[in-house]
């Protein structure tokens, strides 16, 4: 308990401490506002953001969009990840492509997206759905592989089933790994969305960005990327909560 | 007769296109409610022998018999245990108990009764909603074992499930696994590499030699105390054939 008081107590200081030099350093070493606002500069454009640019309407889209992608991302890479995790010859068919696409820069799809779609909300969806959907599948499929053969055989010895086999020894091996891999791609699908806003459209924390680019209002951009920071920070913590109730059974150590 | 090797070889393809003799030529017989164990190198075969009689894999010449049945595939007839627990970490003990049971059919209450059962057979009882990680070595090999004795088998395989253990631990759960499947009139494989183990447990020791494993002796033990290790132990007569395995194994010679 003295502990956690401690950390905690220690956090909070530095917090408070970055917030007191954001709000002080600027004006004493002479930075002009328009290249970094200070604190109080951005909670007043924060307030006319709410007030006059319907801020949160961008906040509720810009969320909305982050966890539906995250959500159609990672059930495709699980689903994927499984099917190839129970074919060794899919899975060496397709591991070279799977390799290639993992490794090509998924935001850089963003305009063609919109090429394709125009702009509408499918392009920042399917950046998402493309940069979520990759950590997912190699966490499953790097699990699948090392499920334990002699709990395999056991199951095997007492006549499950393939499908039993599945649901009752490979899946459970693998939350562990499927859960690592949720929480990595939910900081990831903030990128996705913020990449998809900025590129095209006209809602969104992102289009906000570079419409406060677009206006030398740097205060307008710093509360963007807070709020954005924010967002993925809340979906993260989520899944830390889901991974604790589902993976209680693991020493407290071991995650 | 509950288990018999007939003439059973056993290769295995290698990697460079070339196969391996892992077992060649090995016959026995294990009578109901015997306890044999079989001792021998390491790499002499004895876990082929333990993974053909699950039927895990087929011989590739010869016949695997289970109560005078032809092993085909995995069976209901044969239940083994690793020096691994396997004890699924994600279920409670008792749903581990259960686990055995749940695609042969039985209810889910029976296999309630049975896994309880099982688990007081097993010096488990007020553990039942324990998760594995809560549980002492020991106690993880306990609860494999009555996982084993639930679903009930003719035979039961032990694959040196003590050989994980710290020296105390292992004879105290030596002698509560012997007591256990003497009252539960099991005939047992036991395949260990540990000499006394095989002399203080078994009514029967078959000695495998090097690859390919080939059976070069068989020791009958006749002494008492089967199910009670630790009396067993306390035999003159256990030092004389634990030195007879030592001969047959060749160990002083390899060892000089």
């Amino acid at each position: 308990m003295v502990r956690t008081h401690a950390t905690k107590f220690t956090s909070a200081g530095i917090l408070a401490l970055v917030l007191l030099a954001w709000q002080y350093l600027p004006t004493a070493l002479d930075v002009p506002r328009f290249i970094i606002p200070t604190l109080s500069d951005s909670m007043i454009e924060l307030k006319r953001m709410w007030m006059q640019e319907s801020l949160l309407g961008h906040i509720l889209s810009t969320a909305l969009y982050t966890i539906l992608g995250f959500v159609i991302g990672s059930l495709l890479g699980a689903v994927m990840g499984y099917l190839l995790g129970m074919s060794q010859f899919w899975e060496k068919v397709l591991s070279p492509y799977i390799l290639a696409l993992q490794i090509a820069p998924k935001v850089a799809f963003a305009p063609l997206f919109i090429m394709w779609f125009g702009y509408n909300s499918m392009p920042k969806l399917l950046v998402t759905v493309l940069i979520v959907f990759f950590p997912v599948l190699v966490n499953v499929l790097q699990a699948m592989r090392t499920v334990d053969r002699d709990l395999v055989n056991l199951a095997r010895a007492y006549n499950l089933t393939r499908l039993g086999i599945f649901w009752k020894v490979e899946m459970p091996s693998t939350l562990p790994n499927l859960m690592a891999g949720l929480r990595i791609a939910s900081t990831l699908a903030v990128i996705g969305v913020t990449v998809g806003e900025l590129v095209g459209g006209n809602t969104g924390l992102g289009y906000l960005i570079s419409y406060g680019g677009g206006q030398a209002n740097a205060a307008m951009v710093f509360n963007a990327i807070i709020l954005l920071t924010v967002i993925g920070f809340v979906l993260y913590v989520v899944l830390e909560r889901i991974e604790e109730r589902v993976l209680h059974y693991l020493p407290k150590a071991q995650h | 007769m509950a288990l018999e090797f007939r003439g059973v070889s056993k290769s295995f393809d290698t990697r460079d296109g070339g196969s391996l003799l892992a077992v060649n030529d090995v016959s026995f017989r294990v009578e109901e409610g015997e306890f044999v164990s079989v001792v021998g190198p390491s790499g002499c075969g004895k876990s082929t022998i333990l993974s053909m009689t699950a039927g895990l894999y087929q011989p590739s010449e010869g016949e695997v018999l289970v109560s005078n049945q032809p092993v085909t595939g995995p069976n209901a007839h044969v239940g083994f245990m690793l020096q691994k627990d396997l004890l699924l970490p994600w279920r409670s003990i008792v749903h581990n108990i259960e686990f055995g049971l749940e695609s042969r059919g039985v209810g889910r209450q029976e296999r309630r009764a049975r896994a309880m059962k099982e688990l007081a057979h097993c010096h488990l009882a007020g553990f039942e909603d324990h998760f594995p990680y809560q549980l002492s070595g020991g106690m993880r090999q306990r609860a494999a074992l009555a996982r084993t004795l639930a679903i009930d088998p003719e035979i039961i395989l032990l694959d040196e499930p003590f050989s994980a253990l710290d020296a105390q631990t292992k004879l105290l759960l030596q002698n509560s696994f012997a007591g256990t499947i003497k009252d539960a009139g099991k005939t047992t494989l036991l395949i260990t590499h540990d000499l006394a183990e095989a002399v203080l447990m078994s009514d029967r020791i078959l000695v495998l030699s090097e690859r390919p494993g080939t059976i070069i002796a068989e020791i009958k033990v006749d002494l008492p105390h089967r199910d009670q290790p630790i009396k067993r132990r306390q035999m003159p007569e256990v030092a004389d054939y634990a030195t007879q395995l030592f001969k047959h194994l060749k160990l002083e010679e390899k060892a000089a």
